[in-house]
Order: C-alpha cells, then sequence, then structure tokens
C-alpha cells in the first residue's frame, strides 16, 4: 500500500504492468490469501487441450475465476461439474495478461449436490407432473408471422435473422426485446412473451439465447417463464444456449432446439424447398386441364358402356346358369328318377296308387312299376306296420 | 366456399393452402365442367401469385414496444 501512495505522488505515468505487477505482489504478500479454503457453485468449467482445469466459483452474489494446473488436475478422482457444489483450496494471485484476480486451487472437495442444480430438477419434476410440458402442438407449414423474444443486442438474434433471411424471407419477423439476464429476467422474458403473443399475434414465436452458465440461463429455468410459454396462442420453438444446456423452457416449448440457429431451421421451411413444392402442385394442376378433362370424362363414358355391355353378357351368362341348375333339380324330382334308384309304384287294379298294406285284400291283383316294365302281382298276404 | 378472396392480398400460406384444395378438389373429379374451369383457372392464378412471392421475398423485421405498438427495425 505504501508503494501505491508512491506511485500516486509521482508525476510521471506508470504502465499497466507495473501496476499489475505491483498488485499480484501486494495480493501473494498476504499469507491468509495463499492458504485458502473457499466454498462455492462451480460454472463454465472448462477443460482444454491443455489439460489444465478452468473453472468459476459462485455464489449469489459474487463470481471467483479458478485455476487448476494440470499436474494436480490428473490426480483428481472426480472431475466436477457446473453446478456442482464444491470446496477448493488455494492462492489467490492475479493473471497479469488478463487483469484478473484468481484462486490457484491445489485441491477440492465435494460439498454435497449444487443447490442451483438442485432447485432446476424440483422444479422440472414439479411442472412435469402438473402436466405443463405436455402440450405439442404441431409447426405451421409455412409460418407467416414469426415473433422472436431474445435480447436485442445478443448474437442470438443476429444468428436467427441471418437464418431465416436464408432460408425464408417470406416471413415477417417481428423481435420482442428484452433482457435474457439479471435478476428481473424472468419476469420482462415472460412478459414479452405475453405482449408478442397478444399484439402481434404470430404464428410461431421463436424463444432464444445463446449459451451461458446456470446461472445465466436462470430466466430460462424460471416457473413464470415456463407458464408464460404454455400460455401462448402462438407455436413456441425454444433454442437456448447449446446443444447441451436443457432448461425448464426447453420442456414447456412446443419444440426444442439446441441452438439459436436450429431454432429457426427446424420451424421454417427452405425457399428451395417451397419452389420445389410449388412445382409439384402446378404439375399436378396442368393435368387438370378443362381439355384433358374433357378427353378423361369421354373416356370414362367409353369405358362405362364397356362395362355396362359385359355386364348385360354375364347377366345372361347366369341366368342360363340358373335355368341349367333349376331344371336339374326338376330332374331329380321326377318319378322316373325315383324308380331309376330301386324304388317302385304299385297300383290296384283301379289305377289308384296304393299307400297302405289295409288298401288291399289277399288274392287282389295289383300293377307293379319298377323302372323298366310292369309287373303283374297277386297278393297273398297283407301285414300292417 | 365462402367468397373468394382477391388474389394479390393473400399471403403465400393462404394462397398455397388455397390450390392445393383446388388441385385435391380437381382431382377427385367431382362436379360439372364448367365449374372446374372456374377451378383451374383460380388455381393457375394461384401458383403464379406463389412464385411471385417466392420471388420477391425479402425479410420484413419490426420491433415491438412495450406498449404493443410495432416499429421498423434497423
Amino acid at each position: 500500500m505504501q508503494q501505491m501512495g508512491m506511485f500516486a505522488s509521482e508525476p510521471k505515468a506508470i504502465t499497466v504492468t507495473e501496476l499489475t505487477r505491483g498488485l499480484r505482489r501486494a495480493i501473494e504478500a498476504v499469507d491468509v490469501f495463499q492458504n485458502l479454503w473457499v466454498q462455492g457453485e462451480v460454472s463454465n468449467f472448462s477443460r482444454p487441450q491443455s489439460g489444465h482445469w478452468y473453472f468459476t466459483l459462485k455464489d449469489r452474489d459474487a463470481a471467483l475465476p479458478c485455476v487448476m494446473w494440470r499436474s494436480t488436475a490428473e490426480l483428481q478422482a472426480q472431475i466436477p461439474k457446473n453446478g456442482d457444489h464444491i470446496e477448493v483450496h488455494g492462492g489467490l494471485s492475479i493473471y497479469e495478461a488478463q487483469g484478473r484476480y484468481q484462486l490457484y486451487v491445489d485441491e477440492i472437495r465435494s460439498a454435497g449436490a449444487g443447490t442451483l442444480y438442485q432447485k432446476f430438477i424440483e422444479l422440472k419434476n414439479r411442472l412435469d407432473a402438473e402436466g405443463l410440458f405436455e402440450r405439442k402442438r404441431s409447426l405451421p407449414a409455412w409460418p407467416r408471422r414469426i415473433g422472436i423474444v431474445t435480447s436485442a443486442t445478443g448474437a442470438a438474434l443476429q444468428d436467427v435473422l441471418h437464418t431465416l433471411e436464408r432460408r425464408y424471407p417470406l416471413a415477417e419477423v417481428v423481435l420482442a426485446p428484452t433482457q435474457v439476464q439479471g435478476p428481473s429476467a424472468a419476469i420482462l422474458v415472460a412478459d414479452a412473451l405475453g405482449i408478442l403473443d397478444q399484439f402481434a399475434q404470430p404464428d410461431l414465436i421463436l424463444l432464444v439465447r445463446g449459451g451461458g452458465s446456470l446461472e445465466d440461463l436462470a430466466a430460462f429455468n424460471s416457473e413464470i417463464v415456463a407458464r408464460a410459454i404454455v400460455r401462448t396462442r402462438a407455436v413456441v420453438v425454444s433454442g437456448v444456449g447449446h446443444e447441451t444446456d436443457v432448461t425448464i423452457a426447453d420442456f414447456a416449448a412446443d419444440l426444442r432446439a439446441p441452438t439459436p440457429t436450429a431454432a429457426a431451421e427446424i420451424s421454417t421451411p427452405d425457399v428451395q424447398e417451397l419452389r420445389g413444392q410449388l412445382a409439384a402442385v402446378r404439375g399436378r394442376l396442368e393435368r387438370q386441364t378443362p381439355a384433358a378433362k374433357i378427353l378423361r370424362a369421354r373416356q370414362r363414358v367409353d369405358e362405362l358402356s364397356l362395362r355396362s355391355g359385359r355386364a348385360l353378357a354375364q347377366r345372361a351368362r347366369w341366368q342360363r346358369a340358373t335355368l341349367q341348375g333349376i331344371a336339374a333339380r326338376l330332374g331329380a324330382l321326377s318319378p322316373l328318377a325315383v324308380l331309376e334308384r330301386g324304388y317302385a309304384v304299385v297300383r290296384a287294379a283301379d289305377g289308384k296308387l296304393v299307400r297302405a298294406a289295409s288298401e288291399v285284400q289277399p288274392g287282389d291283383a295289383l300293377d307293379v312299376r319298377v323302372q323298366r316294365g310292369t309287373l303283374n302281382v297277386e297278393v297273398i298276404d297283407t301285414k300292417e306296420d | 366456399m365462402a367468397k373468394p378472396k382477391e388474389i394479390s392480398s393473400l399471403s403465400y400460406d393462404q394462397a398455397m393452402e388455397e390450390l392445393e384444395g383446388i388441385v385435391q378438389q380437381l382431382e377427385a373429379e367431382v362436379g360439372d365442367l364448367d365449374a372446374a374451369l372456374a377451378l383451374y383457372e383460380r388455381g393457375q392464378q394461384l401458383a403464379k401469385h406463389c412464385g411471385e412471392l417466392l420471388d420477391s421475398a425479402e425479410l420484413r423485421v419490426q420491433q415491438l414496444g412495450a406498449d404493443g405498438s410495432l416499429s421498423e427495425l434497423e
């Protein structure tokens, strides 16, 4: 601190390096800063090619950049994940090239599951049980008006606009600009959704923002935004963060896209595709020209008359067959046909058919007609059944 | 069908939807030739309109104010 006073009284300006180095030495000289245990939640964890670990340790109000060198990192049993609540040991210093103070971590221990992540899971399960994630409507085939809810200054907006320009310039786009980060972001995002849906009446809403830590995405993991999403009349497609970030908003949306660009892509047809579609419909229409229609109508008449001719012939054939069938059945009923099967017809002298033994007396003469010829017989005896 | 709208005022989705309906109707071969002729002509105009919309399309971007008003962006 004495050095600082000395610098301040110098009329000549000092260099950035001199100041930064001075600060670094000052920090490193404080023993308590060199032997710290700090607890917080892991975010922005990255492990580049170099093998060193970089992450930020956070709580509600502050953030601390951390580094663990490869030599120590390699010895760790577990790799921390974003959202993990951990305690780290190390010494504080300044990374001069970026003028940033950071904790050089040499030991990590777990402090249970991260609370932000736990809250996320709890909210997700509660809303899921309520059925809030069940509304999945299909996308409009040719969206006319596309609403976008995102930051007016973010890269996400530019990504979406470029994609729409390239794929689907037919669309009319309405941006509902909103903060997507910070303490009031959740309410602002929910409001933007509601106002956009009500006043601009888009048929599709893209809810997008670039990637970030779990804290950065807090608005998209809030209950109020989830409820605003399922209240919209327009179909909502979410595209929040990177591939791996899944938010509550993603579950509540009709469709989830992995990134803002992907959200614009999956929810619009490509103009080249549309040209093909139009050509196909045109082709179908051309086959329906009035001339073609008349030709087909005539063909149909021909075909019908042909078919009715065939039908008549068929009917005649059927009738003939029926007649033959009846004749056959009639033939079977002829008495002669019965005789053919070995039966006989017995008549009395007066020509009456004899049906019972009681109708004749012994000594009566009878005629018995068999298939071929007649027998003249005399009754010897009669016997009733 | 309700009174047909002025074709030039139709958006792409409206025109395309009507065009598909007309083609399906013509393909179903119901109705008399007069009606078919009228449908065919309207279909042709719709197809032409869709083609023109695709050729002239330019993304239009507006911004929504907090009061629900729309203004051009950029």
